[in-house]
């Protein structure tokens, strides 16, 4: 009985774990050091993305916005890289501009009272026309300056064996978890999901909090978006399209609810891997990428449903 | 007029039931029986089983033991459908409208009539809803959308939608809980209209009065089992009580006359959405209780002092400091708290945790220099309020959503009272809540007063509010029309107060 509570609680690592003991079979190079650790670095960036889509889904909201905001970003960030801007300064200014972005899906989701799924297609929209029009069609080079060579590190990088793009993960992952279950904030993320009402009535800012969590899933896009530029060495106007249905597939992998209120981000953690795993199993086994699509999805289906069956027989 | 005539006029009778919940055991072979032309009062405390009771008669649950008899024949329901469909009804206690729907569509949702191409008769769904709306005196429309209306005429909206079955068996789960008392009024007229029909009406209340008033037999259920049975005529309110909560308990209120300090609140001619030109003051260390009907703004005006609604014009001044909160931040700033009359909407996040719930809005308090949350002193303050409010749970961590309507609304005063308001505005704060922990709470509201808080108390409970409030004010359509001392304040004069 014990046992089946463990692996009922834990059922996403399960699953997780199951799928890498039949994909092991099927594929002898998939538990090779250097395939898991490409495994790492692949998932990394829909990982970052994931972690800041679970605080927007834990309030009950979406945030479609996170590939526009990825591919501006990027541009920008690029192009600030091409002039020789030193490192920090262009880290730290992507970094805010995406907070920025996402702030302003916040600001029209909680005081224009728009649905975030509205709010955040129309973000999606006009961003990528944005992007398009700064990057006028074409990629941008982050070029031949000193800098640029540093700046291919955060994506390209390695600390010892590790990618960078994995210790990135690692290092947000951890700051988000300890904000989501050590202070006031997460706890406001939670009850504004639970309910936005109550949470209003009991004298919480929630207009402040939301805007905050719109504002931090855009940094996460601004962060993804910088590593890929970083590793690809230029920003392309195209990155990043649907990227958000990644992520928000593995915030629901992981076990969140899309209603809100429920949820944690080491399910995130898991589903993204899983979506990792996945892909890098169907590229090792010669899957042709049409047929990719379908069964990526399959798979989710699979596990939403196998998930809410345990639930409800629980 | 029905004319269903078996052994003793008996339309259902319970024999032996029991029921139980994995190794719980919630219904202990209890009978009960039902009579044509009969209004027989289920009372009991929270958690007696007296829902379980009316799920296992209505098919929701199936029964675990026992035996079911509807007009002299064995009946097994699997579901409600079938229990409807054999003639019974149910009036939740918690409403089972759809708020975007009307409320014609709400009424007959399921079992549309349809014509031609199998369109809806929506003329005849109206017709027939008019008829019902008619007959219980209600004025709104059957197109009116069900979430425009207020919680009373919600209610009233159920009550259409039970009679609309032409239901034998009627079973009412605390109907006048939301009600004020005219619209009780009307209720009781309705129920005596059914019973002259023959119907059999099982009455489920916590109101003891209303049990003396309009039923003719008592039941009382206490920790599952049937404690007593018999006329109302034969039964006194102490005995009752006492059958209850299973010890004597004085049905009087805890009340000391206030020792009042400084003023706290003071709102001069302030007006807004359902209030208008309100003047009162409050001072520390007493109770103010606000009657009037239901709509008469009460709510309205606790929230617009709270910050929950926006106030139009005026002045409001808390702690000598005139404020003019843009939301409930700003009233908690204030260092007033509002406990909500809708625990759903608005008092707790039902899905989670009983201690996240208390300590909601007082992790202020709780939060250490580097931002994070201190869980040690959360647990202390948690188990404080668990112990204090003697709220009955598995433990902290369970979602609030399992725990019985009179332990909620413990945790929902736990709750504003975590951030240690010195005004505190109680909006129905016995709504849902049995004897036992009704008298609780009219004994913390005694505590909190000694203590020097000052204690704003808006109750559609006519004997609650002369019982416990210091000074009375009465509110009809918006406006203050009546002032009252404890010692002076009559039912009478207040109701007069209420319908100017």
């Amino acid at each position: 009985m014990n046992v089946k509570k463990i692996l009922i609680d834990n059922k996403s690592l399960v699953g997780l774990l199951l799928m890498m003991a039949v994909i092991s079979v099927l594929s002898p190079n998939f538990l090779s050091v250097d395939n898991l650790l490409n495994i790492l670095r692949q998932t990394s960036i829909n990982a970052i993305i994931a972690v800041g889509m679970t605080y927007v889904i834990l309030t009950a909201g979406i945030d479609l916005s996170v590939g526009s905001v990825l591919a501006l970003a990027g541009a920008v960030c690029a192009s600030m890289i091409s002039a020789d801007t030193p490192l920090l300064l262009a880290v730290v200014a992507t970094l805010l501009i995406g907070g920025a972005l996402g702030a302003a899906n916040g600001v029209v989701v909680s005081l224009l009272g728009v649905q975030p799924f509205i709010a955040t297609l129309v973000g999606m929209t006009i961003l990528r026309g944005a992007t398009l029009v700064y990057t006028g069609g074409r990629p941008i080079s982050t070029g031949d300056f000193d800098v640029a060579e540093s700046f291919y590190q955060i994506g390209g990088g390695y600390v010892g064996p590790i990618p960078v793009p994995v210790v990135v993960i690692l290092l947000v992952f951890a700051l988000f978890w300890v904000i989501l279950n050590h202070t006031r904030f997460g706890r406001y993320v939670y009850a504004i999901g639970g309910n936005e009402n109550v949470t209003r009535i009991a004298g919480i800012h929630v207009t402040r909090v939301k805007v905050l969590v719109y504002a931090l899933s855009g940094m996460m896009a601004a962060l993804a978006g910088m590593i890929l530029t970083a590793r690809l060495e230029s920003a392309q106007p195209t990155a990043g399209i649907g990227y958000e249905l990644d992520a928000i597939a593995a915030v629901v992998l992981g076990g969140t609810s899309l209603m809100g209120g429920r949820g944690t981000l080491v399910g995130t953690l898991i589903g993204a891997l899983i979506i990792g795993v996945l892909n890098n199993a169907l590229n090792l086994m010669d899957v042709s990428s049409y047929f990719q699509q379908i069964a990526k999805g399959s798979v989710i289906l699979l596990a939403v449903v196998v998930d809410s069956r345990v639930k409800s027989s629980a | 007029m029905k004319t269903n005539t078996y052994a003793n006029g008996e339309m259902m009778r319970l024999e032996k039931v029991s029921k139980s919940f994995a190794a719980n055991l919630v219904l202990d072979q209890v009978d009960f029986t039902m009579r044509a032309g009969s209004v027989i009062a289920l009372a009991g405390e929270n958690g007696a089983g007296k829902s379980t009771l009316m799920n296992v008669i209505s098919g929701v649950h199936p029964r675990s033991a026992g035996e079911i008899y509807l007009r002299g024949k064995p009946v097994n329901f699997n579901n409600p459908r079938q229990a409807i469909e054999a003639g019974i009804a149910i009036i939740h206690q918690e409403l089972n409208l759809l708020d975007e729907l009307t409320v014609a569509e709400n009424i007959f949702l399921g079992r549309e009539p349809v014509g031609a191409m199998r369109i809806i008769d929506q003329a005849r769904i109206e017709r027939e809803t008019q008829a019902l709306l008619t007959r219980l005196k209600q004025g709104f429309s059957p197109g009116t959308r069900v979430g425009s209306l207020s919680i009373a005429q919600q209610q009233m909206v159920e009550v259409a939608k039970a009679l609309s079955f032409d239901a034998d068996v009627i079973i009412m789960d605390e109907p006048t809980d939301a009600l004020s008392d005219v619209e009780t009024a009307t209720l009781f007229e309705i129920v005596s209209e059914l019973k002259k029909e023959g119907r059999a009406i099982a009455f489920i209340t916590h109101r003891l009065a209303e049990i003396f008033q309009i039923c003719d037999r008592v039941a009382i259920l206490r920790d599952g089992s049937l404690v007593h049975e018999g006329p109302t005529s034969e039964v006194t309110e102490t005995e009752l009580i006492r059958h209850m909560v299973g010890r004597e308990l004085s049905h009087h209120y805890p009340y000391a006359p206030a020792v009042p300090g400084e003023t706290r609140v003071s709102v001069n001619n302030l007006s807004g959405a359902g209030f208008n030109n309100v003047s009162f003051q409050a001072r520390a260390g007493e109770v103010v209780g606000f009657s009037g009907l239901i709509g008469a703004g009460r709510t309205e005006l606790a929230k617009a002092i709270y910050g929950a609604n926006p106030i139009i014009s005026g002045h409001l001044t808390v702690n000598g400091r005139e404020i003019s909160p843009r939301g409930p931040h700003d009233g908690v700033a204030a260092k007033i708290g509002y406990v909500a009359e809708d625990r759903k909407a608005e008092g707790l996040v039902q899905m989670h945790s009983l201690g996240s719930n208390i300590t909601l809005g007082a992790l202020q308090e709780m939060t250490g220099r580097a931002g994070l949350i201190d869980r040690q002193r959360e647990k202390t303050v948690v188990d404080r309020f668990i112990s204090l409010f003697g709220i009955k749970t598995q433990g902290a961590d369970k979602p609030v959503d399992q725990l019985s309507g009179g332990n909620q609304q413990k945790v929902s005063i736990a709750k504003t009272l975590a951030a240690a308001p010195e005004i505190l505005i109680l909006d129905e704060p016995t709504r849902g809540v049995d004897v036992g922990a009704k008298r609780e709470i009219y004994m913390l509201i005694q505590t909190l007063k000694e203590q020097g808080i000052c204690v704003l108390l808006m109750s559609s409970d006519l004997p609650e509010i002369l019982g416990i409030s210091d000074r009375i004010l009465v509110m009809s359509k918006g406006r203050l029309t009546g002032a009252f001392d404890h010692t002076t304040a009559t039912q009478e004069a207040i109701m007069q107060a209420a319908v100017a």
